[in-house]
């Protein structure tokens, strides 16, 4: 058995008429980091929540490590640890009693060292006996992530982790979801900020309208859908691309002193060396070449364009 | 058996330690400030005007009066401990970790309900202990008045919970405790017996739940009852019955908490 999670045929209608989600499928795969990519309202955090039994799914089931959500919620709900968008915490509680309450929350037996090593490992522990309510913006995110770690989570959901968040902490964030992962803890992560993913992710799921459009190894996603460009620094500015060379898609930029020739990486047409022949035939010399790979948010751009 | 679907009762003790926390973090807010108006009523009711109030059954005007300022203040702190307890983690959102973790809904109700009921209960000791010092006391059915005292206490922080759930705003938290319990209380025979009601009055009065509780917890103390005993507990039993009726109903459906 590879998947952690398996959701399939989950809805979501609000009393209100609103679809949020449309039929999803989905499986995660045991010890992998999933990035759910979509933008704002696409339901992302409905999705997560059905999960974690913060919300009612219309229908539908989940199951994570075999256990229904629904008939065995305590099995499930045990192995998950969430940090949710929003900063949450209860303002007036200790930084040490926040902590060891979602431990005791989640069942588990107390255990000082382990809720220690939390604290220490994000750099919470010098604040152990300060108020919630005394902490910075970064600190509180901090906190939220230690909350949900109490209970030695198997599986974590990390909704937006790094809206709003700073360099340090993004970079702490970041080294910290790479050892659980080491520990073999799997890790689903929303964004809509692409960098993340393409950081972090081994594979991605984009969402739109309730639905998801696609799932994909993060490599094969920019492989597939990834559109390489090559630009080349002219010797000498053109006034117009050169007639011989019109069957290409060339640009010309405005000072005629770069061409830049986008293509497909997974197109069969012979593009790069023969573009450099007929240059080279047309009498264009160029003295740089430059490659670059379009990032997944081009990717995502695209993907979204597509949709109806 | 799986003991994973064995009861967390170390989430019900989690919830309540952090209830109880809450208690004696605001120290002045939830026992000090009942203690202070609990003596301003002996004051005004017991001493300037009980005065001159001849006895009712046969018992001092100021030792009448504290079966219903007890009954009074575990009615209100019953009602805002458990509503508070539950409305502020929905305000703030905290409340996704409550709705996240492999608790039951029977633990989340025995915690939070168990942390109001304990302090409005510590509350009502508290408020007894403040009487002795005005007023001559005597409890002749010490079971009953314990037995009144937890079961109001229960039902009222059921009931308080159903409405910390239903709440939306901080004015609908407050709505219910002020336009409908208040005023149930205060004509419920804190201050005076029924029969002391003109006729019609007396009727319109029995519809009221509150005078059950009063009358019940009064004969506790002195023996002397507007209404029987029996009918007394058998009302707190229907309202304590109907409170978790909605509250089962609340759960099953999800209603404002996990839709």
């Amino acid at each position: 058995m590879s998947s952690i999670i398996s959701i399939s045929g989950v809805t979501k209608t609000y009393a209100t008429g609103f679809k949020a989600l449309k039929e999803i499928n989905l499986d995660i795969e045991r010890g992998e980091i999933f990035a759910l990519l979509g933008p704002n309202g696409a339901g992302k955090t409905t999705l997560i929540s059905i999960v974690c039994g913060i919300v009612n799914r219309s229908s539908g089931s989940v199951t994570v490590d075999g256990h229904d959500i629904g008939r065995d919620y305590r099995a499930a709900r045990s192995l998950i640890g969430l940090v949710p968008q929003e900063l949450t915490i209860d303002a007036f509680e200790t930084v040490w009693a926040t902590v060891n309450y979602s431990r005791g929350l989640f069942g588990k037996a107390p255990n000082k060292e382990f809720v220690e090593k939390v604290l220490r490992d994000l750099s919470l522990w010098e604040k152990k006996d300060s108020k919630a309510i005394t902490l910075s913006g970064g600190m509180k995110r901090r906190l939220m992530i230690a909350k949900a770690l109490s209970h030695e989570p198997r599986v974590l959901f990390l909704d937006e982790p790094t809206a709003g968040v700073d360099v340090e902490l993004r970079q702490d964030m970041w080294a910290m979801v790479r050892r659980l992962r080491e520990d073999g803890v799997t890790i689903i992560l929303t964004t809509h900020y692409i960098e993340e993913a393409e950081a972090m992710a081994d594979r991605v799921g984009v969402i739109n309208k309730g639905e998801i459009i696609l799932v994909e190894g993060k490599a094969e996603l920019m492989r597939k859908l990834g559109r390489k460009q090559m630009t080349l620094e002219l010797r000498a500015p053109l006034a117009a691309v050169p007639d011989g060379l019109s069957s290409y898609p060339l640009e010309l930029s405005a000072d005629g002193s770069q061409l830049t020739y986008t293509y497909d990486n997974q197109s069969d047409r012979p593009g790069v060396a023969s573009l450099i022949r007929d240059l080279e035939a047309a009498g264009v010399q160029f003295r740089d070449l430059d490659t670059k790979n379009s990032s997944l948010e081009e990717i995502f751009v695209n993907l979204l364009r597509q949709e109806p | 058996m799986n003991l994973r679907a064995a009861p967390n009762f170390r989430a019900v003790w989690a919830i309540y330690r952090v209830e109880m926390a809450r208690a004696f973090r605001t120290v002045l807010q939830s026992i000090i400030s009942p203690v202070i108006s609990t003596s301003l009523y002996f004051v005004v009711f017991g001493s300037a005007i009980g005065s001159r109030i001849n006895e009712i059954d046969g018992i001092a005007y100021g030792a009448f009066i504290v079966p219903g300022l007890m009954m009074l203040s575990l009615l209100t702190q019953s009602i805002s401990n458990a509503s508070f307890a539950i409305y502020f983690p929905k305000f703030v959102g905290s409340i996704y970790e409550l709705l996240s973790a492999p608790v039951s809904y029977l633990e989340i109700i025995i915690a939070y309900v168990g942390g109001a009921a304990t302090k409005s209960i510590m509350l009502g000791l508290i408020i007894l202990a403040t009487a002795a010092l005005f007023v001559p006391l005597r409890i002749e059915h010490p079971f009953w008045m314990i037995a009144f005292l937890v079961l109001t206490a229960v039902t009222f922080s059921l009931f308080g919970f159903i409405i910390g759930i239903w709440a939306k705003t901080f004015e609908q938290l407050q709505l219910v405790p002020l336009l409908i319990v208040t005023p149930l209380t205060f004509l419920g025979g804190s201050f005076y017996s029924i029969h002391m009601l003109p006729g019609i009055w007396k009727t319109v009065t029995l519809f009221n739940p509150v005078v059950y509780l009063i009358s019940g917890f009064r004969w506790s103390f002195y023996g002397k009852a507007d209404v029987s005993v029996g009918v007394s507990l058998g009302m707190t039993l229907v309202f304590l019955a109907i409170c978790i009726a909605i509250v089962a109903w609340i759960f099953k459906t999800g209603y404002r908490l996990r839709n």
